[in-house]
């Protein structure tokens, strides 16, 4: 196993102070180990998650190699070398875990914005303390986006959030954590080759959570309600402003309607497994509220807006990938983690085979599926 | 596939999004009208032929448009003012909208009617307020809509068509324009 960096690396240094999972810690499972402190509903802060996969590496004995980056992976006749900071390896078969996570995504707007206004990515970003005084536009309305953005307001600065396309999902339903019901429900099970538009689940930002210990829901309305502004998604920069588009409304009524059939998803789940009893009465959120007014333009030269926080999601870095396995995107071309050239395997990418496989709790069924693959190929070929 | 009747070959716009996946150069379509000024603000457009899938192509017929403005405006009201081509181009494109989505879902459709508000400050086009912008203060879209599908799925529907339309999608984000003397 090559790592780069240390063992847990993204964990350690590419996450912000505050973040804790968002799943809860009954999810926090690798094969033959999971949490088993006082708080199964509760969420691991960062320094938690690296100890526990800290801990994973210890008691399975994985043969890590830290420190040691990849720079180059290409095909020979029976299998792959390997370059890496540490000397080459001959091998033939190779696993992509590196993560889906790398970089931050970045729009192209970004180089129109004027010099200013500081910039900054979720990599860059530590805490509130770090950035200048003044307003902040947070671009993103998924995971990231709501933390960050609620955090910055906490802080006393004046926000607004640029909202595309967003995922709506209460911390809660009916007295459970939201991915208790992902889980049991068996959509979090959902496998890649029964889900309706693939392309699509790959594509779906993260659900708009935040792990407290409070257990609190961070949608667009509690936003709202801390006195962050949302505005529509960012589509241009024209003369130093920001222009939004006016399809906001239709961003919250396709949330909503989209929360709408998950909970009659769980309703339904749960009526015919005759589990009814176990959960309390069934609910609905109210819908989104629109404000009356939304700006459709903001002036980032005048001064209101001092930093732009992109929360756009984040992306794969194959740059090391010296096989033509990547489609026009710059997607690894693969059929449920089966890379298209031989003997070449991924895991951990959105939608790998379920629907839970980039999150921890999902790698185990994923691993076991690809694995399995991996060693007929070997064995095939012995 | 599905059983269902609303007159919109869904098949054949699914097998063209295939298609024009792997085919990104036939994807690009010009869309074109041609103006003439006639006497006033009085002018005539019309629209047959367009650019798509490679080559040059034709409407089955040319439509003529005229424009004016009312007499409430001291014009001789020829026809519509040219905002109001926004009103019926975004009505149009939606209720295609709705009807497509509806054919893909299995959703039979007994009558989809739509009234478009489009408010308007004309305070800004008669440079009386420089405040006020030129364009429309807001637009407002109200369907009405009969078919076998529930209030959820209907809404759905709507919702899904704003989410696929090309005029919600150019009068909601700005557009770059250019526009030359020949
Ligand atoms: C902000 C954020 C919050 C998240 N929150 C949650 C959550 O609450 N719960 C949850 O289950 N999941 C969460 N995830 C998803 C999380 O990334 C996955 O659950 C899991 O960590 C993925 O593990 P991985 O090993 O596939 O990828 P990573 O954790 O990214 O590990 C990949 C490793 O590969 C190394 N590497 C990369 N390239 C090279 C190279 N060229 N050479 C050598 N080494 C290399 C990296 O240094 C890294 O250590 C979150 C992700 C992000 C970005």
């Amino acid at each position: 196993m090559l790592e780069r960096g240390e063992v847990a690396n993204s964990w350690r240094h590419e996450r912000w102070d505050s973040l804790r999972l968002l799943t809860p810690n009954w999810q926090s499972r690798l094969p033959g180990h999971h949490y088993e402190g006082p708080d199964p509903d509760g969420y691991l802060t960062m320094a938690e998650v690296t100890e526990f996969i800290e801990r994973f590496a210890k008691v399975t004995g994985a043969p890590v190699r830290t420190g040691a980056n990849v720079t180059s992976l290409r095909r020979t006749d029976d299998g792959y070398d390997v370059t890496t900071g540490r000397g080459e390896i001959r091998c033939r078969t190779v696993v992509i875990a590196s993560g889906a996570c790398n970089r931050p995504a970045v729009p192209h707007l970004a180089a129109a914005v004027p010099a200013s206004v500081r910039q900054l990515t979720p990599f860059d970003y530590r805490g509130p303390s770090e950035l200048p005084d003044g307003g902040v536009l947070v671009v993103g309305a998924s995971a990231t986006g709501v933390q960050l953005a609620a955090e910055l307001r906490r802080s006393g600065r004046p926000v607004t959030i640029a909202v595309g396309e967003q995922v709506r999902m209460p911390r809660t339903y009916r007295g459970r954590d939201v991915l208790w019901w992902m889980d049991a429900s068996g959509l979090w099970d959902q496998r890649y080759d029964e889900v309706d538009d693939l392309e699509r689940a790959r594509r779906l930002p993260s659900p708009q959570l935040v792990g407290t210990p409070e257990r609190t829901t961070l949608d667009i309305n509690a936003l709202t309600a801390m006195g962050v502004e949302p505005v529509g998604r960012w589509a241009a920069v024209r003369d130093g402003r920001a222009l939004f588009s006016g399809g906001l409304r239709n961003v919250f009524a396709l949330a909503d309607l989209k929360l709408e059939r998950l909970l009659d998803t769980f309703d339904e789940w749960v009526r015919r497994a005759g589990r009814d009893a176990d959960v309390a009465p069934p609910e609905r959120l109210p819908p989104t509220r629109v404000p009356a007014s939304t700006r459709l333009q903001l002036d980032l030269r005048r001064g209101e807006i001092a930093t732009i926080v992109w929360a756009t999601g984040f992306r794969p870095d194959y740059g090391w990938l010296d096989v033509p396995v990547l489609d026009e995107k710059g997607r690894l071309r693969h059929e449920g983690g089966v890379v298209d050239s031989p003997g070449l395997y991924a895991l951990g990418l959105p939608v790998l085979r379920r629907r839970k496989s980039t999150f921890i709790y999902g790698i185990e069924d994923d691993a076991r599926e690809v694995i399995d693959h991996l060693a007929e190929y070997l064995s095939a070929r012995r | 596939m599905t059983t269902v009747a609303n007159g919109v070959n869904v098949q054949a716009l699914l097998e063209a999004r295939d298609a024009l996946k792997g085919a990104p150069e036939a994807a690009q379509f010009t869309w074109r009208a041609s103006s003439k000024w006639q006497d006033g603000v009085h002018s005539t457009t019309t629209v047959r032929d367009f650019f798509g899938l490679g080559q040059e192509q034709s409407h089955k017929t040319e439509s003529v448009f005229e424009a004016d403005h009312p007499a409430v405006f001291a014009a001789e009201d020829n026809g519509i003012t040219p905002i109001e081509y926004l009103l019926v181009g975004l009505a149009a494109c939606l209720t295609a909208g709705v009807a497509s989505v509806a054919q893909n879902r299995g959703i039979q459709l007994r009558s989809v009617e739509s009234t478009v508000e489009g408010r308007h400050d004309i305070r800004g086009i008669l440079g009386a307020d420089s405040d006020v912008r030129n364009g429309f203060t807001d637009v407002k879209v109200t369907f009405t809509i009969d078919a076998d599908a529930s209030r959820q799925e209907i809404e759905a529907l709507v919702a899904q068509s704003q989410k696929r339309s090309a005029v919600f999608d150019a009068l909601t984000n700005p557009t770059d324009v250019t526009v030359d003397v020949a």
